[in-house]
């Protein structure tokens, strides 16, 4: 359903992403794994648009994401993003209704309302929050009223940067369950870059490590402790030791 | 210095000048032209309106009011030294209206509306919610920018209108209580001197201060780069860009306007 071929992009002499290839399957959960600064996020905002590549072609469906209606090549996308990215000055049934209430999606603003509160009580959270403010949320509450607004108007294809980053364990738990929960249920295609590798674990049908600006190896999570590949082996093992050059 | 590296220098320079130039023409296009395209947001700009114009009624206000009995004094005691004592209500009200009531409201607008429009924008972006509206399908330019620079347009004129008054009236009240001029005849010298070019130039200031007041807050936060310290400089630049453009844009109509 998504392809990447030779995607590449440089950030003045930073070149981030060299010829990047990654193939996510229709319906399928791809998880990309990799360093900070190796190009994760990225390659996600280049398949948005959001970032425009210096040269390789992005697919969706077999077609070119840089051309056609923008409009609806993005009602096709929802995304979660790593501080939750909620919009401050409207409550949270605002944002999660977002869309749903301009534009194209746009619908009567109680039937928003009602989609909204449904929504947040998918990802576990009360009706009651629906008037509050994003900043009287906590760090947990914030990712779920994003992932409430990443799924709001059903897409076909869900995007998670980093969804567990700054969350103790138990609520990234309760995060990962959510996620693959919904990803499952809605039949959706979904990207999500990290690394925590329990994330990967709970949320993965596939895995695709990024280093160098290149994909080192792909598969399914269940070969991923066997891949051979010594790339993959440092990372998942957190090992200091290996061809991935660590910082000290 | 070697004649050459400061001839470099020189060169980068004038080329940094031309490239920030269009490229902040270029975003005033934009900006413009999505005021006029569809999809609108009237929720956005009736917030706008608020916190641009009515908002920032209080500081124009008291602003105008210590600066129109401010220079109903300074014309007192100034005139005082050629018999002229009696030119104050004439004066403050020129004064008011062709110069300090745009620029000081001008001035007022860029410190409190462009730094707030501009560290918002700035934070928006720092913490991704710009790319999170691009990913909702509206187009930040669309949403953030054209309802704000509308909103400018048409609430800094009627500030400024609110400033003159307010100014002279400051004046008024000066010249009344301390300096013992009549009222009635300091009202009617106010309104016969005063020209409907003098109140029109004062409101086409007022217009073009804010598109410049809300561009810059609009630009800087859409430039900004990451991080608080990201945030910080994008609102010191863009209120030192626009009290500049207000300055050197309320010249260049003064020159327009009242050149003989």
């Amino acid at each position: 359903m998504i392809r990447m071929e030779q995607v590449r992009k440089a950030f003045g002499d930073n070149e981030v992403l060299r010829g990047m290839d990654l193939d996510i399957p229709k319906g399928t959960s791809m998880v990309i794994i990799g360093g900070s600064g190796t190009g994760k996020s990225v390659a996600l905002k280049c398949i948005l648009g959001l970032i425009q590549p210096d040269s390789g072609k992005i697919l969706v469906d077999g077609q070119d994401a840089a051309s056609g209606d923008r409009d609806a090549f993005l009602a096709r996308f929802g995304m979660l993003f790593q501080g939750g990215a909620l919009f401050d000055s409207l409550p949270v049934w605002q944002n999660v209704a977002f869309r749903l209430l301009r534009g194209s999606l746009k619908r009567p603003q109680a039937e928003a309302r009602e989609i909204a509160i449904d929504k947040l009580r998918r990802v576990g959270l009360k009706s009651k929050v629906a008037d509050l403010f994003p900043a009287e949320l906590s760090g947990g509450m914030q990712k779920r009223v994003g992932l409430a607004r990443a799924i709001a108007a059903e897409p076909e294809i869900i995007f998670f940067d980093e969804p567990t980053t700054g969350l103790d364990p138990i609520m990234s738990g309760v995060i990962n369950d959510l996620i693959r929960e919904i990803v499952v249920e809605m039949g959706a295609t979904a990207m999500t870059i990290t690394h925590d590798m329990t994330s990967v674990r709970a949320i993965a049908d596939n895995v695709a490590m990024l280093h160098d600006g290149v994909i080192k190896w792909t598969g399914p999570v269940a070969q991923m402790d066997n891949s051979g590949d010594p790339y993959l082996d440092q990372f998942i093992h957190g090992r200091a030791e290996g061809p991935i050059e660590a910082v000290r | 210095m070697n004649p050459l590296t400061l001839l470099q220098r020189l060169g980068h320079a004038v080329l940094g000048l031309f490239a920030v130039t269009g490229r902040l023409s270029l975003f005033t296009a934009r900006a413009v032209s999505h005021i006029f395209r569809p999809p609108y947001y009237p929720r956005e700009f009736g917030h706008a309106l608020m916190s641009i114009g009515w908002l920032s009624l209080p500081v124009v206000g008291l602003t105008a009011i210590f600066t129109g009995g401010a220079l109903a004094l300074q014309i007192y005691s100034g005139g005082a030294r050629f018999n002229a004592e009696a030119v104050v209500p004439q004066i403050v009200a020129i004064g008011m209206v062709r110069e300090l009531g745009p620029v000081l409201v001008g001035l007022m607008i860029a410190a409190r509306v462009t730094s707030s429009i501009a560290a918002e924008i700035a934070t928006m972006k720092v913490t991704e919610q710009i790319d999170a509206l691009v990913t909702l399908s509206t187009n930040p330019m669309k949403y953030l920018v054209a309802p704000r620079v509308l909103a400018a347009f048409i609430t800094v004129p009627l500030l400024v209108a609110v400033g003159d008054v307010i100014g002279i009236g400051g004046g008024y009240v000066v010249a009344v209580k301390n300096l013992g001029f009549n009222p009635a005849a300091y009202l009617q010298n106010t309104v016969d001197f005063l020209e409907l070019r003098d109140v029109v130039s004062s409101l086409v200031k007022g217009a073009a201060f804010g598109v410049i007041a809300a561009i810059m807050g609009c630009y800087f936060g859409m430039q900004s780069g990451r991080g608080a310290q990201g945030v910080g400089s994008a609102t010191k630049g863009s209120v030192e860009a626009a009290a500049i453009l207000i300055l050197a844009a309320n010249f260049v109509l003064t020159g327009v306007f009242f050149s003989i």
